[in-house]
C-alpha cells in the first residue's frame, strides 16, 4: 500500500545522492577496457591519448616473418590513475597477434575465451560464501579497429565482432583516419553502419535521452549517435602550432598560415582535439565523460546475466536426465512440472468437476420431486 | 581472499601513473549518482516498542508526514508486523519508505516468543533477496528491496534501566540488523536523570555483548560529527505532529502547563541529532552495511545449511559440481518419495469420491424407485377409481335412459325417499334410469362442485376427493 506523503518541511533524505557520491568517491572505480584490431591500427596510440598517460613504455615489436603463425595473446596493463579525488583502476587488455598470422582462423577465440574466463570467475565468486573482496575484472568495452584502407569491413571484422557482440560491448572505431578526407569519412561510415546492420552485429548502442533533458543534451546526444562508428586518430607526440602545444600529428604538406612572411614548408599539424579533424574528442568524451558507467552497467545487467543464465542451464541440463529437477545448487530455475502429471491432474479434475455435477443435478431433481 | 577492508588497490602488481592533462573520469561519481536519482532510493525502517510508547508519531515527526495509523489495541494475540509503503519526494529524489510496525509488542502476559515474529520477518525479507539473487533470469537492478535497513528500539522512560525484554530482544536482533536504540517519551526525564540512565543503558548493552549501529567513522568527511554522536546514544527523543506558537514562530511541541517542549530544540530532546544521523548523513551508510554485512551474513549461513562449503583456493570448478551430484542424488530421491506419496494420495481421494458418489447415485435411484413406485401405486388407483366411474357412469346411462322413459309417464318428485327408493333397486335399469335422473335432479338442486352433472363425472377431483361419493357405493 503505498501513498503520497505530504511535505511541510524539509525532511533531509535529498541528501541522500550526496552520500552515494561520497561513498563512491571513497571507494573507487575501476573499468576494463579491450582494444582488438590488427597490428599498426594504432591501438596503443589512442589508449594513450585517451587516458593521457603512457602506457607502453619498453615493448617490442615484431617482425613480420615472426608474425607468421603468430596466436593471439591476451595482456593485461592495470594501472591506477586519479584525478580530482576520483580514483580509477584501469585495466587495458590487449590483444596483439589479432589477425597478423596468415591464416587467421577462429583467431578470436582466445579473446572469447578470456572474456568466458572472467565472467566465470565473477560468478563463481559471487556464488561462493565469502563474497567480502570480490575482483570485477569483466571487460566493460571492447573498442575494435577497423583499416581505413577497404571498402567497410572485412570477413575477419565480422566474424570478430558476431563473437562477441553478445559478450561484450562493441564499439567499432575506424582507425588511422588521417588518410581519409572528410566526403570518404563519411562514406565509410555509412558503408560499415549498413554492413553492421545487414550482418545482425549487435554493437553498443547509447541509452536514450530522458525526455526532460535540455535541447542541448539531446543535440549532443543526436550527433554522437550520427557519428558512429568513431573515425580516430592517436598521437602520442605534443605539437606546437599557432603558439599552443597540443597533441597531433605533424605532416610535410599543406601551408599554414604563418606569422612569418617567408613561405617555406610549414607543417600542417593536425589537432586530435579538434573535432573537425576527427572523432577523436567524441569517443573520449563519449567513453570517459558519459557513458562509462553505463558501459559497467550493461556489462553486468545484460552480457554478465546472459552468460549466468547460459551457464546455469548448460550444467542443469547436462547433468540432470529430466528437466523437472530443481537445482540445488545456489539457483533456483523456474520448475516446470512435467507434461504427463499436468494432462492427468487436469483429466482428474475435469472427472471431477463431471461427477459434482451430476450430482449436484440428481439433488436439485431429489428438491424438485419432494416438491 | 583475505577478509580485509574492501581496499581493491592492494591485491595486485600495478603502477601509479600521472596524467599528462584533464582525461575527465572524474565525472564517474555524477554518472553514478544521476543512475541512482533515476532509479530511486528505497529504505526500510522496523520500530519496536511496546504499545503505545510513541513510534508511529515519532515517524510522523521524522518525515513530516501524517502517515495514516490506527491506533493498536493491548488485547493482540501475539506480536504482528504490520508493514506500510509510501512514496516520499523531495526535490528530485524519490524514496520508496516502508516502515515496519511491531503490533502488540511487550502487551503479552508470556514474553517468551515476543522476539520471534521479529526476527523471522527480517529472515523472510532477506530470503526473498536471496530467492532473486539465486534465479537464473534475475533482474536485481529494479528489485524492490524490502531488508530492513535500520531498526529503532524504543526504551520505556522507565528512568532505571533496560527492561529484560528489551534485552532478550536487542540480543537476538544485534546480528541481525543495524539496531540504534532510542528512549522514547523522554520529556517524562529531567536532565540529570536522563544522563544516568544513558549510561547505564549502554553499559548494560555492552556488558551484555549487544552490538548495536555505530556511525561509521572511517570516512573524514563525516568521522568528526558521527563520532560526536555515538557519544550520546541512545538518542533521548520526543515526537509531536502538532504545532505551538513559541514567539513568533509556530513549532512542533507538546505543550504542558508548566511548560512547551519543543521537538527540535537539541537542549529539550534528542530528536534532530536522530534526525540528523539517520536521515542526513548516514541512511546510506545503513543500506550498505545490511546489504554488505547482515545480508552476508545471512547468505552465508543459509547456503552452509544447504551444504556448500566455500571452494577451497586450488579446487576446480567442478567442485561445485560435485556438491551438485550429490545433492542431486539427494534431491531425486526425495522427489520420487513425495510423488509417490502425492500419487497415492490423489488416488485414494478418487477413490473416496468415487465411492462416495457411488452411494449418492444408489440412493437417489432407490428414492426414484420409489418414488415410481408411489406414482405407479397412485396412478393404479386413479385408474381403479376411474374404470369403477366409468362403471357408475354406464350404469347411471342406463338408469338416466330408463328414467326418462319413467318421466315420460311418471312426474319427477323432489323425494328423497324415492330417492332411497330407487337407490335400492339399482339392478334394475328402469329404477336406474330413474335413480339418475333422481340424481340428475339432485344434482340440479344441491349442485356439486362442478357447473354440471357431465363435468362432475369427469372431473375426477370432484368425485374422488369429495366425500360424497364413496368407493364402492353410492351415497
Amino acid at each position: 500500500q503505498t501513498k503520497q506523503g505530504e511535505r511541510k518541511q524539509y525532511v533531509g533524505f535529498a541528501t541522500l545522492p550526496n552520500q552515494v557520491h561520497r561513498k563512491s568517491v571513497k571507494k573507487g572505480f575501476d573499468f576494463t577496457l579491450m582494444v582488438a584490431g590488427e597490428s599498426g591500427m594504432g591501438k596503443s596510440t589512442l589508449v594513450n591519448s585517451l587516458f593521457l598517460t603512457d602506457l607502453y613504455k619498453d615493448r617490442k615489436l615484431l617482425n613480420a616473418e615472426e608474425r607468421i603463425n603468430q596466436t593471439v595473446e591476451i595482456i593485461k596493463h592495470t594501472v591506477d590513475i586519479e584525478e580530482k579525488g576520483v580514483k580509477l583502476k584501469l585495466t587495458i587488455v590487449d590483444t596483439p597477434g589479432f589477425g597478423d598470422a596468415v591464416n587467421n582462423n577462429e583467431c578470436w577465440k582466445p579473446i572469447t575465451d578470456y572474456i568466458d574466463q572472467q565472467f566465470e570467475q565473477y560468478f563463481r565468486d559471487e556464488s561462493g560464501l565469502n563474497r567480502k573482496n570480490i575482483q570485477d575484472n569483466r571487460v566493460h568495452c571492447c573498442l575494435y579497429f577497423i583499416p581505413p584502407f577497404g571498402h567497410g569491413l572485412r570477413p575477419v571484422d565480422v566474424e570478430f565482432m558476431k563473437a562477441l557482440h553478445e559478450k561484450v560491448n562493441i564499439i567499432p572505431l575506424i582507425a588511422k583516419a588521417d588518410c581519409l578526407t572528410p566526403n570518404e569519412i563519411k562514406k565509410l561510415k555509412d558503408r560499415i553502419r549498413e554492413e553492421i546492420d545487414k550482418f545482425g552485429i549487435k554493437v553498443y548502442q547509447f541509452p536514450e535521452c530522458d525526455s526532460d533533458e535540455d535541447e542541448e543534451f539531446k543535440q549532443l546526444d543526436k550527433e554522437l549517435k550520427e557519428c558512429t562508428p568513431f573515425a580516430v586518430i592517436g598521437s602520442n607526440t605534443v605539437v606546437e602550432a599557432r603558439g599552443q602545444r597540443v597533441r597531433g600529428r605533424l605532416y610535410p604538406w599543406g601551408i599554414v598560415e604563418g606569422m612569418h612572411t617567408r613561405i617555406f614548408h610549414v607543417c600542417s599539424a593536425l589537432f586530435m582535439e579538434n573535432q573537425s579533424h576527427c572523432d577523436f574528442v567524441k569517443l573520449r568524451n563519449m567513453l570517459i565523460r558519459s557513458h562509462m558507467h553505463d558501459l559497467k552497467d550493461v556489462t553486468c545487467d545484460v552480457h554478465y546475466e546472459n552468460y549466468r543464465a547460459q551457464c546455469i542451464q548448460e550444467m542443469t541440463s547436462k547433468l540432470a536426465q529430466d528437466n523437472r529437477m530443481e537445482s540445488p545448487i545456489p539457483i533456483l530455475p523456474l520448475s516446470t512440472p512435467d507434461v504427463d502429471t499436468e494432462k492427468l491432474i487436469k483429466m482428474k479434475d475435469e472427472e471431477l468437476k463431471r461427477m459434482q455435477e451430476m450430482l449436484n443435478k440428481m439433488q436439485q431433481q431429489m428438491h424438485d420431486k419432494e416438491q | 581472499m583475505a577478509a580485509t577492508d574492501v581496499d581493491v588497490f592492494s591485491n595486485e602488481e600495478k603502477r601509479n601513473l600521472s596524467l599528462g592533462g584533464h582525461v575527465g573520469f572524474d565525472s564517474l561519481p555524477e554518472q553514478l549518482v544521476s543512475k541512482s536519482v533515476t532509479q530511486g532510493f528505497c529504505f526500510n525502517i522496523l520500530c519496536v516498542g511496546e504499545t503505545g510508547i510513541g513510534k508511529s508519531t515519532l515517524m510522523n515527526t521524522l518525515f513530516n508526514t501524517m502517515f495514516e495509523n490506527e491506533e493498536a489495541s493491548h488485547y493482540q494475540n501475539g506480536v504482528y508486523l504490520r508493514p506500510r509503503t509510501y512514496d516520499l519526494q523531495e526535490t528530485n529524489v524519490r524514496l520508496k519508505l516502508t516502515i515496519v510496525d511491531t503490533v502488540g509488542f511487550g502487551d503479552q502476559i508470556n514474553k517468551e516468543d515476543s522476539y520471534k515474529p521479529i526476527v523471522d520477518y527480517i529472515d523472510t525479507q532477506f530470503e526473498n533477496y536471496l530467492q532473486e539473487e539465486l534465479k537464473i533470469k534475475r533482474s536485481l537492478f529494479n528489485y524492490h528491496d524490502t531488508r530492513i535497513h535500520i531498526c529503532l528500539y524504543f526504551i520505556a522512560p522507565t528512568g532505571h534501566s533496560l527492561k529484560s525484554l528489551d534485552l532478550v530482544t536487542m540480543k537476538k536482533l544485534d546480528s541481525k540488523v543495524n539496531i540504534i536504540p532510542i528512549i522514547a517519551k523522554a520529556d517524562t526525564i529531567s536532565k540529570s536523570e536522563l544522563h544516568k540512565f544513558k549510561i547505564k543503558i549502554m553499559s548494560e548493552l555492552v556488558s551484555n555483548g549487544v552490538q548495536i549501529y555505530q556511525f561509521p567513522t572511517d570516512d573524514e568527511t563525516v568521522s568528526e560529527i558521527n563520532a560526536s554522536m555515538n557519544a550520546h546514544l541512545p538518542f533521548a527523543v520526543v515526537g509531536s505532529v502538532e504545532e505551538v506558537k513559541v514567539g513568533n514562530k509556530a513549532v512542533r511541541a507538546r505543550q504542558y502547563p508548566w511548560g512547551v517542549v519543543q521537538v527540535e530544540n537539541e537542549s529539550h530532546c534528542d530528536f534532530v541529532k536522530l534526525r540528523e544521523m539517520l536521515i542526513r548523513v548516514n541512511m546510506e551508510d545503513l543500506r550498505e552495511q545490511t546489504h554488505a554485512r547482515h545480508y552476508e551474513l545471512y547468505r552465508r549461513c543459509k547456503l552452509e545449511e544447504m551444504g556448500f562449503k566455500d571452494t577451497d583456493p586450488d579446487s576446480e570448478p567442478f567442485s561445485l559440481q560435485e556438491t551438485y551430484e550429490a545433492k542431486r542424488k539427494e534431491f531425486l530421491g526425495d522427489l520420487q518419495r513425495k510423488e509417490e506419496e502425492m500419487r497415492q494420495m490423489f488416488v485414494n481421494k478418487v477413490k473416496e469420491t468415487e465411492a462416495e458418489l457411488k452411494d449418492k447415485e444408489r440412493e437417489l435411484h432407490e428414492k426414484f424407485e420409489q418414488l415410481k413406485r408411489m406414482h405407479q401405486e397412485e396412478k393404479k388407483k386413479v385408474e381403479d377409481k376411474r374404470g369403477y366411474l366409468e362403471e357408475e357412469m354406464n350404469a347411471f346411462n342406463k338408469r338416466k335412459a330408463a328414467a326418462e322413459t319413467l318421466s315420460l309417464s311418471q312426474p319427477v318428485k323432489k323425494d328423497k325417499d324415492k330417492k332411497n327408493r330407487s337407490v335400492n333397486m339399482e339392478n334394475q335399469s328402469g329404477v336406474s334410469a330413474s335413480s339418475s335422473k333422481v340424481m340428475m335432479a339432485k344434482a340440479n338442486v344441491e349442485p356439486l362442485n362442478c357447473q354440471s352433472w357431465w363435468q362432475a363425472i369427469q372431473c375426477c377431483t370432484c368425485l374422488v376427493h369429495n366425500a360424497t361419493w364413496r368407493p364402492g357405493g353410492l351415497f
